[in-house]
């Protein structure tokens, strides 16, 4: 287990130290820094001084160097736009976009599991066929438009919900500030949760169902059937039990996905997030946090999946005895 | 009778009474706040929301002139040396006193290192404190416009910049942010009580301004939001008062709905399209050893080929008025005098073809898609008349990041035929001419947005006269013999001043200026 973990982390600060350099190579392809940071008017003496006090004038090697360096003790520097470092706008946008994820994980498992299950069992009824539909949709439409729907049905029409932001929040040490806690925080959380877990919910719902259909089928449930087992126990205890390795595989995975690529729902629904704080940066071409947050999303993906590398040999005990076998 | 009085008192005490009750103003714009030093960018929001903390020495009213502020009044006591008499009692935020040292330090703060706004004040100027509430100002040569950007010269305290060891402009370059790009204690009207850059601004009324207050704001929410959507929307469901802008296409569902309309108005920002006049070839073209757009007559050609009411109808909804001149005409006073070459895509084949392109030529042009209103949908109708004329266009519409890298200096002017919008910044012809007509070198001295390297001497010697002409006739002579000339050679192709469109609750009066700029001492919510 030990040398399992200790390989994994090995591979880990590769996968890092490679996103670092290939989102470093992208950068100067993103525009000039310079023109966003200051007015037109701005002479182009002006322009290259400021140029030579940021180091944009160095070679690039030397600017990985540094960046590098910076990062090993997460310093990342200033935002060019903001003026302030890097570390501390990412930690205070942090809670915002960790919520939203968390909820939204919540909503599709919450919803998607139950569906992928009747739809397994019930594959004729006309509800599965509903939730099919449903799940087809979910997976079409692009996020922003279902974003942008769910506004203009709950905030415009019939003015149930807010249509931008997060609402009233409260603070809860130094930096968390959470939307849990208030009326409007809760009420803010709704349509920007459904917008991001629909997709990961339609997945999850199909991907269930297809399991089911196949666990249904074999021999050990034919055989619980034929013991006389009442149908609940059946399909919840013996057939979903089955089914999970999976899911959670992609459940795992999609949390990843749905923490780093909260961008377009961020920026539908003005949610202070980190996804919104990228996308402003690319707008503006402020490198410091673009690389930053690259950075912070590969080492999401590693670490998730290294839990999930973890969670199946819990779960699984053959994975156990073929890798104590090696 | 009686009872009519009573019902008039009655009256005027509710009336009262809603002006004296507490008002938030909950508004969001499509751009964010970034930090608060009023020296660290030049742009117009951010200027805009800092002349509500900070002032200047003068202001300008809603219709741009300019009026006393920080200054009672001034006088040019000779041609090179003007007298600011500093209104007496004013008091920063924090308390302090307003006086002549406040002024003196602001003057050296805002041309120093670092700033973004060193064209408020030429670094030769000097300025002298005669006693604590007079300050002269001594020019090398004469300036009629000394003040003119003064509007967004807001004076910083001396005391307090000194105190929390913020006298050097905070730059992207520093390590970390000084105090007045995270803290702000002007004179305004309003004070800042909260600011996360990116998510939201708080601001609360200044109890003890100076001047009489007109507005009922006791607060004022400002949430960025980036999504055109996303902002509409807010506006319609009542969530927000204002929002702006007001994409052209949304304009009718905010005036459709109940309790909300769009004000539009037009904006001092002039779209033009510039041509390379420089290179002996053109780049990105299929002429190979000469370059087209030296001939006035292929210039003029692309002018006339430009159906610029169809551009207005179909693709700006009426939100742009068409322009001749590279100046809103709210700038220039004699701008009636000018004409637009007429549309006529025969007269336009004609020129070609007299200039030796019978069968036209083809030519890549280069045009940003998020920052102009419908910027892109612009380049591509351009695109399409000039076809009908001949001329191919290969359009490169990108994000402005990667569009200003290329076309500007930086960038080594690296464009044959671009769309470009121009606001100038001191509201005068000498900012125009200077920045978009001056010739310039390779490396952009000279006019350093003259991206296509226009180039008339007459044009250059025009402007100096007009930098230091006093006499208002004689100066405006000058300017409209530089606009003849570049109007006669077709230096640019001026199209439209597009136009500002704010999203306002009903309950709610705003004051729009047409520098898009929005200022809460003219607000009044019922």
């Amino acid at each position: 287990m030990f040398g399992f973990i200790s390989r994994r982390l090995v591979m880990a600060v590769v996968v890092m130290f490679v996103v670092a350099l290939i989102s470093f190579m992208l950068f100067r392809f993103v525009g000039d820094p310079i023109n966003q940071m200051v007015g037109i008017e701005t002479t182009p003496e002006q322009r290259e001084a400021l140029r030579e006090r940021l180091g944009l004038n160095d070679p690039i090697i030397i600017q990985f160097a540094r960046f590098i360096m910076g990062a090993l003790q997460f310093d990342f520097g200033n935002s060019y736009q903001f003026k302030q470092p890097v570390a501390e706008l990412i930690a205070k946008r942090l809670p915002a976009t960790l919520e939203l994820s968390f909820v939204s994980a919540l909503f599709a498992l919450v919803v998607g599991v139950p569906m992928g299950v009747y739809t397994g069992l019930n594959r004729h009824s006309p509800l599965s066929k509903l939730f099919l539909t449903v799940s087809l949709i979910g997976v079409s439409l692009p996020t922003f438009f279902i974003g942008i729907l769910l506004i203009f049905l709950f905030s415009v029409h019939l003015q149930w919900l807010p249509s931008f932001g997060r609402g009233d929040v409260v603070a809860i040490g130094d930096w968390w500030t959470t939307g849990f806690l208030t009326l409007s925080g809760l009420k803010a959380l709704i349509l920007p949760s459904i917008t991001l877990g629909l997709f990961q919910m339609t997945l999850i719902m199909r991907l269930i169902r297809a399991e089911m259909l196949e666990v249904i089928r074999t021999d050990y449930i034919k055989f619980a059937r034929a013991r006389g087992l009442p149908d609940r126990s059946i399909h919840f205890v013996h057939a979903l039990k089955n089914t999970m390795v999976p899911v959670i595989t992609i459940t795992g995975l999609q949390l990843g996905s749905i923490i780093a690529f909260a961008i377009i729902t961020e920026t539908v629904f003005q949610w202070p997030g980190m996804g919104l704080l990228f996308l402003q940066a690319v707008q503006n071409v402020d490198i410091p946090i673009m690389a930053a947050y690259l950075m912070l999303t590969a080492f999401i993906f590693v670490v998730i999946n290294l839990a999930v590398d973890i969670l199946y040999v819990v779960i699984d005990p053959r994975l156990r005895t073929e890798r104590s076998g090696l | 009778m009686r009872y009519r009085v009573a019902a008039a008192a009655a009256v005027i005490a509710a009336l009262a009474g809603t002006s004296a009750s507490a008002e938030t103003l909950k508004f969001a714009f499509q751009g964010t706040l970034n930090q608060l030093d009023p020296y660290s960018l030049n742009e117009s929001f951010t200027l805009g929301m800092h002349g509500n903390v900070y002032e200047g020495l003068v202001r300008l009213t809603p219709d741009l002139q300019i009026e006393p502020s920080l200054a009672e009044r001034w006088e040019i006591i000779e041609p090179t040396r003007w007298r600011f008499y500093l209104r007496e009692g004013v008091k920063f935020h924090n308390g302090n006193d307003f006086t002549a040292e406040d002024v003196a330090f602001s003057a050296e703060r805002v041309r120093s290192e670092g700033s973004d706004v060193t064209t408020r004040l030429a670094p030769d100027v000097k300025v002298e404190i005669v006693d604590d509430y007079t300050v002269d100002f001594v020019l090398s040569a004469p300036n009629p416009i000394l003040h003119s950007e003064w509007g967004t010269w807001l004076i910083m305290d001396k005391e307090w910049t000194e105190a929390n060891d913020a006298v050097k402009v905070t730059s992207a370059s520093d390590t970390s942010p000084n105090y007045a790009s995270l803290n702000a204690n002007g004179t305004g009207p309003f004070k800042i009580t909260s600011h996360e850059p990116g998510v939201r601004t708080v601001y609360e009324k200044n109890e003890n301004w100076w001047d009489e207050v007109k507005h009922n704001l006791t607060r004022v929410e400002f949430t960025p939001i980036s999504s055109d959507a996303t902002r509409v929307a807010a506006l319609l469901s009542g969530e927000m008062d204002m929002v702006y802008p007001i994409p052209v296409q949304d304009i009718n569902r905010v005036n459709s709905n109940d309790g909300t309309s769009a004000l539009t108005g037009p904006e001092l920002r002039t779209i033009f399209l510039g041509m390379d006049q420089k290179r002996d070839e053109l780049l990105y073209s299929d002429v190979k050893g000469k370059n087209p757009f030296k001939d006035v007559r292929v210039r003029k050609a692309v002018y006339q080929a430009i159906d610029i009411e169809a551009i207005k109808t179909k693709i700006m909804r009426d939100l742009a008025t068409p322009s001749a001149l590279m100046i809103s005409p709210f700038l220039f006073e004699h701008s009636d005098e000018f004409q637009r070459f007429p549309y006529d895509p025969e007269a336009s084949k004609a020129l070609l073809a007299e200039a030796g392109y019978p069968d036209g030529f083809s030519v890549g042009m280069d045009c940003p898609n998020d920052r102009y209103v419908n910027d892109e949908a612009i380049c591509q109708a351009v695109a399409s008349f000039l076809a009908r004329v001949g001329i191919k266009v290969d359009l490169n519409a990108q994000p402005k990041a990667q569009y200003f890298a290329k076309i500007l200096a930086s960038g080594g002017y690296d464009t044959s035929f671009y769309l470009l919008g121009w606001t100038p910044g001191s509201f005068d012809s000498y900012n125009v001419l200077l920045n978009l007509h001056n010739c310039r070198d390779d490396a952009g001295n000279g006019g350093p947005f003259n991206l296509g390297g226009y180039c008339n001497p007459r044009v250059d010697e025009l402007s100096k006269l007009i930098l230091s002409e006093n006499d208002q006739e004689k100066r405006n002579a000058y300017i409209t013999e530089a606009y003849r000339l570049t109007t006669e050679e077709v230096s640019h192709i001026p199209l439209h001043q597009q136009g500002l469109a704010w999203g306002v609750a009903d309950n709610v009066s705003v004051a729009q200026r047409a520098d898009n700029y929005f200022k809460f001492r003219h607000v009044v919510k019922n």
